[in-house]
């Protein structure tokens, strides 16, 4: 398909080219897909990002450690607190901070309820692409009473600054326990909500069972991540296989689909939401009280050498490298975005779809342009 | 006809013209509560008492808003297709029977005119989206074209059978029949059934709406269209909407007829709960793609509504005895069809879960 991308008049073309973006609702932000189309088969993709490019990377070289998360969140803006805690495990690991344990507690409840968040975000979005508004209103009304703990904790509702090195900000309010352990079943109740609206609707099985399956040897091939990797039957967490933080002291599933479909892909994040509510559970238990942020060096400068973290953020793998070199502010940062790599998985995975699944194909991936243009 | 009657039928026309928009308006409000309703929210309640002049505010706000006409359109054919696309359905409403007085026009064929004309908003759908000069709104107006134009077939089959048993083509006549005998709709229920998912695609609505899918084609045909004239394109839709409903009444729930009430509160009482349920069909199911769309009318529906011509054909011949037998085999027809060429997926054999663990990460960059 040389010519479709080309850029050649196809006024006379067996094709059509279509814009599919950067102002389609259907691309979760403004990626911008080129598709050629034949009737209603796309013949080819090629998925153009950057229009929301904002240059967190460079940014991110010129601030200091404790300034850092506020920029990393806005990476991937809706599962801030995993990005946040990906960057600080990184700069950890060059400071040699230790975390105390009640920081380490706090840490995991917030981000296992920000995956929660975030899931809910893509049941959403799924539900929307498949043109049904309801799915919408349910994750979202799941999403607010997550996002009114975080206010209470954080003070923010989505980017958040929270998570800090050797630590958090500052401790979370007295009545914080509690609180978390009042909106536990209204968010399991939810959830149930959630799977009666979609999961066995007629027409959602009939759109999704059989769409675009993939192997675990393709999955990887492409460098997919998260859950849509696990829904094709490969175990792969690494909350689980890697653990960081304290993930090693609870119990929780690894859900694994069968055929890596997207209603396989669907599952997972469904599913995984119930594993981490059984996290926060498990974490609200073991909370000990004590100091929630370690000591931390008074001279903030970056320590000579290199450290790279890679944590199970929603989306997938999220892999921070930074280099110091003795100076107040990184020589660099990248972030690893799982986005980033599903997006330039589209172009192989949208290939001889129909266009009404091309935009569930690409919702299923759960992406968020914030994270892939960075 | 006398200078009088001319006088009165033009008045009953106007009415019919003004009542349309006036209709659309109650009916968008309806629809937006009810899909509030089934989502947990409140649906328009800030202007007005109750949020009721929400869709007149809204109305207002489309009048004064900038006409605009995309460098690229073809302007004659998009300037015409929001008439083409509206006007056929206040035509549909002046023969429609509300009750025996409460009709414009008593047509003899009403039944073939009720079904012939809103074929020509069709023609309007196809010059709206060829003549926006998008391609998005191209797409949308294949897509409205090649559904309208399938569904149209067990449409018209599933009155078919109505006919028959009426011996007439005539709404009036129609309704009469059902008046003291039993109501269509229960001596044949799969043309009812067949009836409003056809009226449902015909008018691309959930769950037959990827012609106007705001996920993949953005609203298709109607993409380009601002202010008023793409207010004619909502009005078409909730007027059709109500003549579906109408129709669904008149051919099959008896319509005026029912004991003690009026005439046209019974009309009422029949024609709500279709439409509420046309609405709560789009609070709660997904889009069909288009194959499943298309498979579905050839491979489903019309042959239903064929072998329900032929229930229909029994009963006027031979009455209930062999009917009944036949309506059961057709509902099982119906089920078994539905399972069988509908809901096939796509079966992708299952694997065993891969173990862990897996090659090293670095790869994955």
């Amino acid at each position: 398909m040389a010519e479709a991308t080309s850029g050649r008049s196809d006024q006379n073309a067996e094709f059509m080219e279509i814009n599919m973006g950067p102002q389609h609702p259907s691309t979760h932000g403004v990626c911008r897909l080129e598709l050629a189309v034949d009737g209603e088969v796309v013949l080819s993709c090629r998925p153009e990002i950057g229009y929301l490019h904002r240059g967190v990377e460079k940014i991110a070289e010129n601030l200091t450690v404790i300034q850092l998360p506020v920029i990393t969140d806005r990476a991937d803006y809706l599962s801030a607190l995993n990005t946040e805690l990906g960057v600080v495990l990184a700069a950890e690991q060059l400071y040699e901070v230790a975390v105390p344990e009640r920081g380490e507690y706090i840490r995991v409840i917030m981000a296992e309820l920000n995956r929660i968040a975030n899931h809910m975000m893509f049941y959403g979005a799924l539900g929307t692409d498949a043109g049904f508004s309801s799915p919408f209103i349910f994750g979202w009304w799941n999403r607010e009473i997550i996002h009114d703990v975080f206010e209470e904790v954080t003070g923010a509702r989505m980017l958040h600054n929270y998570i800090a090195l050797g630590g958090v900000k500052q401790d979370v309010p007295p009545n914080f326990k509690d609180s978390v352990k009042k909106i536990l079943p209204r968010l399991a109740d939810g959830l149930d909500r959630c799977h009666g609206l979609l999961t066995d609707n007629e027409i959602f099985v009939a759109r999704t069972k059989g769409l675009n399956p993939l192997t675990p040897e393709e999955a990887l091939r492409l460098g997919i991540t998260g859950p849509s990797l696990r829904a094709t039957g490969l175990a792969r967490d690494l909350r689980r296989l890697a653990p960081y933080s304290i993930y090693d002291r609870f119990e929780f599933e690894v859900p694994v689909g069968t055929v890596g479909d997207v209603h396989d892909r669907y599952m997972m994040r469904l599913l995984e939401m119930r594993e981490s509510l059984r996290i926060i559970e498990q974490a609200l238990e073991g909370m000990p009280d004590g100091e929630y942020r370690g000591e931390i060096p008074r001279r903030l400068r970056y320590p000579v050498g290199e450290a790279y973290s890679r944590t199970e953020s929603p989306r997938g793998e999220l892999g921070i490298y930074i280099v110091g070199n003795g100076q107040n502010t990184a020589h660099r940062v990248k972030i690893r975005a799982p986005a980033f790599v599903h997006v330039s998985a589209m172009e192989e995975l949208l290939k001889g779809t129909y266009i009404a699944d091309a935009v569930l194909i690409f919702a299923s991936m759960d992406i968020v342009l914030g994270e892939a243009d960075r | 006809m006398s200078l009088p009657d001319v006088l009165i039928t033009i008045l009953k026309v106007l009415v019919i013209v003004l009542a349309a928009p006036l209709l659309a308006l109650v009916l968008v409000y309806v629809e937006r509560k009810t899909l509030g309703r089934i989502q947990r929210r409140m649906g328009p309640w800030h202007v007005g008492p109750m949020g009721l002049l929400q869709t007149l505010a809204d109305a207002v706000k489309l009048l004064t808003k900038e006409v605009l006409t995309p460098e690229r359109a073809e302007p004659w054919a998009y300037w015409i297709a929001p008439i083409v696309v509206f006007v056929p359905g206040i035509f549909v409403l002046v023969v429609i029977p509300f009750t025996p007085e409460l009709v414009v026009s008593r047509l003899d064929l009403s039944l073939l005119y009720v079904f012939a004309l809103p074929a020509v908003s069709v023609v309007g759908f196809i010059m709206a989206g060829w003549g926006s000069g998008s391609k998005y709104a191209l797409l949308g107006g294949i897509r409205l074209v090649a559904q309208a134009v399938s569904y149209e077939i067990p449409l018209l089959f599933s009155v078919l059978g109505v006919a028959i048993l009426a011996g007439s083509l005539s709404l009036i006549d129609i309704v009469n029949a059902q008046g003291d005998t039993v109501w269509y709709g229960v001596v044949q229920p799969v043309a009812f059934v067949i009836f409003i998912m056809a009226g449902l695609a015909e008018h691309s609505r959930t769950p037959f709406d990827m012609a106007v899918g705001e996920s993949e084609v953005m609203g298709g045909p109607t993409i380009e269209y601002s202010g008023i004239r793409w207010a004619m394109f909502m009005l078409a839709e909730y007027v059709n909407i109500f003549i579906l409903a109408s129709l669904g009444t008149i051919i099959f729930l008896g319509g005026w007829h029912g004991p003690v009430l009026p005439g046209w509160v019974w009309y009422l009482l029949k024609t709500t709960p279709i439409l509420l349920f046309v609405f709560w069909l789009r609070g709660t199911l997904p889009r069909l793609r288009v194959d499943q769309l298309m498979g579905f009318c050839w491979k489903v529906l019309i042959p239903l509504s064929l072998l329900n011509v032929v229930v229909a054909a029994t009963f006027k011949v031979y009455g209930w005895g062999p009917t009944v037998p036949m309506v059961i085999a057709s509902l099982l027809a119906a089920y078994w069809f539905y399972r069988r060429e509908w809901l096939r997926v796509v079966a992708v054999p299952a694997r065993d879960p891969v173990p862990v663990p897996v090659p090293a990460p670095a790869a994955a960059e």
